[in-house]
């Protein structure tokens, strides 16, 4: 019989997906940036390559050596979640990964093609030419954004499966990977998810440097990484904002229940309300202390204010997410995406129209504020992604609580990573701002 | 061999070429630790030089392998990930922490100087990542992880804390001492440096013989397969090994760096490869096999499709990669080592 090694009030399934959540909000954030900064270096260098303007090769071996943290923070919390799928959850994998493993092993490809040309680009700057260094950047940001693309179909399959048939004892007799990646989900989550990874990097990037010159340093170092994040941000917010709404229109046909707890809706209806922000009450069956908007919700779902959306009502009480955290995480999303929408309009009207940067004080405050905004945002979208999907590990398929691990001391694993990751944390950030006090001393 | 035994050997290429070289990165954690005499920091400043540029490429054959093991044998996946849940939790928690340490060391050098406990942890972590993989590995191989249907029936001990596989754990962590003190050989090559890598490739070495040799007698009831797989179809590899393993320490003796180099990577794949061959069809040994375990067919041809068109990107890419980082003029080697004083 399995031996206990620590024995826990908790549950294995509440350890389970507690380990999990923390090790993908963390990787999150290494893996958007993964996407992100490898552009934003490839178009630094090569404004460099093209004026010989030194300012930009400044900026581009910053970044450079910023990254080179970030990725192998990201690199190993990435090989964590590899891991872990196996071991919190052996019985989706044992179920799932001849399914949907064909798009993670396209990523394995991706990220390999990643940490090669990036060991190349770190210790290459003076091994190799000018051209050659930059030439090295494009297999980085290429393979950056295709790894995004395939894991995401992963989770997007996860949403809706499709691509395989069961047999009466529940045995797998039909698989087709390849439909099973290109599943119905996947032509709305996987843009979205991407242009997202661009969202963080564009903010996170223009609020450092806004935050420069909001302790004076004004020269064209932080303008123009300022400009180049905000550029990134603006065409990226827009895209975000674009492929928002059609997943949310995708979402509102295939996974109702999760639709309904994203607005808190409990009673199936025409001229559905959206509700920004309140509490979504179980026993008043209504979103408590929000403001309603009647009628938008189905104008938004289906361009017809007579649209019925289903509420969670119809669906059993197991059979449900938890509107609570589904809706605020939703209002929170789209909230601080509609913030930093602004904030990068602002910014390049008041750009085009004084033919310089903004330097009031409160204006630089909220460029300083896009940047955490977008990663809460980006978070609290994966978030809906998540927590909307339950109780279903695999929607309408496997439940969360069927597939995860009976190993003993999780515990443990939970604590330990935790307290890893948040050291990981701390350091990174530390590190990066000793990093950006050097600079400046050096310059 | 059909096709999931095509795919499988695949998966144990890639656990050679992830041996090979991220072994030696492991080992460098331990050269790391075990740096002393008046050169240390310069020992230690090589295995950074080293590392640096390849470390994350070579890293992601373990992921390569885990992703296609779980695409292609699920099941086998499944079952492994609950057998050996504390030991690769504790292997894990070695990789992140060892990953981390590395980089905020490597790259936070500049921004706050020398961090003694990054190395430390980088060492540390360096030595527990292997040790733990290859119990884990061992338990697999030695019986002891038993299955009925598609339940594990062994408990989560089974297999990785007997004296054979504890035994094995040392010899790899002594292997990957082993790898890296010969490939550091070559990256200091005509500097004062070679000279400490050889003593301690040679002390790697003997060491490794020893626990080779001492785990054939700790192997008992659990090693008992394993060993007769060996004496079996693998023997004719086991041979090369047993011929080629005093080849690759007389290189390291009579200082021939570069030879060193091939033949200690060779004899980690020599002994790899008897294994696997001694144990050809299995998974995880007796209970689920390769054709048994492994997903249809119509998962297999995308997964083998998606692999030959990813290894036409992969293998210029990593060509490029030790090209530019791994085919260095000695004479540069020596003038920066010897500006680092």
């Amino acid at each position: 019989m399995p031996v206990s090694i620590l024995s826990s009030d908790l549950d294995n399934l509440t350890l389970a997906r507690a380990t999990m959540g923390t090790s993908l909000g963390f990787h999150i954030v290494f893996a958007v940036l993964g996407v992100g900064m490898p552009l934003l270096m490839l178009v630094a260098e090569g404004l460099w390559l093209r004026t010989h303007d030194g300012v930009w090769l400044t900026l581009a071996r910053r970044w450079s050596k910023a990254f080179g943290i970030l990725f192998a923070v990201g690199a190993v919390s990435g090989t964590t979640l590899s891991f872990e799928l196996g071991l919190l959850w052996p019985r989706f994998m044992a179920f799932s990964g001849a399914i949907f493993g064909l798009p993670f092993s396209a990523e394995g490809f991706a990220f390999f093609i990643e940490a090669i040309f990036l060991g190349l680009y770190l210790y290459g700057w003076d091994r190799l030419s000018p051209l050659a260094h930059w030439l090295t950047s494009i297999p980085i940001a290429v393979s950056g954004a295709l790894s995004a693309v395939f894991v995401v179909m992963a989770n997007a399959w996860m949403n809706s499966q499709g691509g395989f048939k069961l047999g009466r004892g529940g045995q797998l007799v039909y698989v087709d990977p390849v439909a099973a990646a290109l599943n119905a989900s996947t032509p709305t989550e996987d843009p979205h998810m991407l242009v997202s990874a661009y969202v963080v990097t564009g903010f996170v990037v223009a609020a450092v440097y806004a935050a420069g010159l909001l302790r004076g340093r004004d020269d064209s170092l932080h303008r123009r990484g300022l400009i180049l994040g905000m550029s990134m941000a603006a065409v990226a917010i827009v895209l975000a904002g674009i492929t928002g709404d059609s997943s949310a229109r995708f979402i509102y046909q295939a996974q109702p229940a999760k639709f309904a707890a994203m607005e808190g809706l409990y009673k199936t209806q025409r001229d559905a309300p959206i509700h920004l922000g309140g509490i979504p009450s179980d026993s008043q069956h209504r979103v408590v202390g929000a403001i309603e908007i009647p009628g938008l919700l189905s104008f938004l779902a289906a361009f017809d204010t007579n649209a019925e959306v289903r509420g969670l009502d119809e669906f059993a009480p197991n059979l449900r997410p938890n509107p609570i955290l589904v809706h605020l995480s939703f209002d929170t999303m789209a909230g601080l995406g509609i913030f930093i929408g602004l904030v990068a309009l602002l910014f390049w009207i008041l750009v085009v129209r004084t033919r310089q940067i903004p330097r009031r004080r409160l204006l630089l405050l909220a460029f300083v504020a896009a940047g955490p905004a977008a990663v809460i945002a980006m978070e609290a979208g994966w978030f809906v992604t998540e927590f909307g999907r339950q109780p279903w590990v695999v929607y309408g398929v496997l439940r969360t609580s069927d597939a995860a691990t009976t190993a003993p001391a999780l515990g443990l694993t939970f604590l330990v990573f935790f307290v890893i990751y948040a050291g990981l944390a701390v350091t990174t950030a530390r590190l990066l701002l000793l990093q950006a006090r050097k600079n400046r001393a050096a310059q | 061999m059909s096709e999931a035994e095509v795919v499988a050997a695949i998966l144990w290429l890639a656990l050679t070429a992830y041996a090979v070289l991220a072994g030696a990165d492991f080992g460098g954690g331990v050269w790391e630790l075990l740096a002393t005499g008046p050169r240390a920091r310069e020992q230690r400043r090589a295995v950074a030089e080293a590392m640096g540029p390849v470390w994350e490429a070579n890293h992601v054959w373990l992921i390569f392998m885990i992703v296609g093991l779980f695409t292609a044998f699920p099941r086998a996946f499944g079952i492994v990930s609950l057998a050996l849940y504390v030991p690769f939790t504790i292997a894990l928690i070695g990789i992140v922490l060892r990953g981390a340490a590395f980089a905020f060391r490597a790259h936070g050098r500049e921004a706050v100087g020398e961090v003694s406990a990054w190395g430390v942890a980088f060492g540390a972590a360096s030595v527990v990542a292997p040790f733990f993989l290859a119990t884990g590995v061992a338990a697999v191989a030695s019986g002891s992880i038993r299955v009925a249907g598609d339940r594990l029936i062994s408990d989560y001990t089974a297999g990785w804390t007997t004296p054979f596989a504890l035994v094995l754990g040392l010899l790899a962590v002594a292997m990957c001492a082993y790898l890296a003190a010969t490939y550091l050989m070559v990256e200091t090559e005509g500097t004062p440096l070679e000279a400490d890598f050889r003593r301690r490739a040679i002390a790697a070495g003997l060491v490794s013989g020893v626990l080779a040799l001492g785990a054939l007698f700790v192997a008992g009831q659990s090693g008992r397969y394993l060993v007769s797989a060996l004496l079996g179809r693998g023997f004719p590899l086991l041979a090369v090994a047993l011929i080629n393993g005093p080849i690759a320490l007389a290189a390291v003796w009579f200082s021939k760096p570069r030879i060193a180099r091939f033949a200690v990577a060779a004899q980690v794949a020599f002994v790899l490869w008897a294994w696997i061959v001694g144990l050809w069809g299995y998974l995880i040994y007796p209970d689920v096999t390769v054709n048994e375990a492994s997903a249809p067919s119509s998962t297999l041809t995308p997964l083998l499709v998606v692999i030959g068109v990813g290894m036409v990107f992969l293998l210029p890419s990593l060509w490029l990669l030790f090209r530019v980082f791994k085919s260095r003029n000695p004479a540069v080697a020596l003038a920066r080592f010897g500006q680092d004083k």
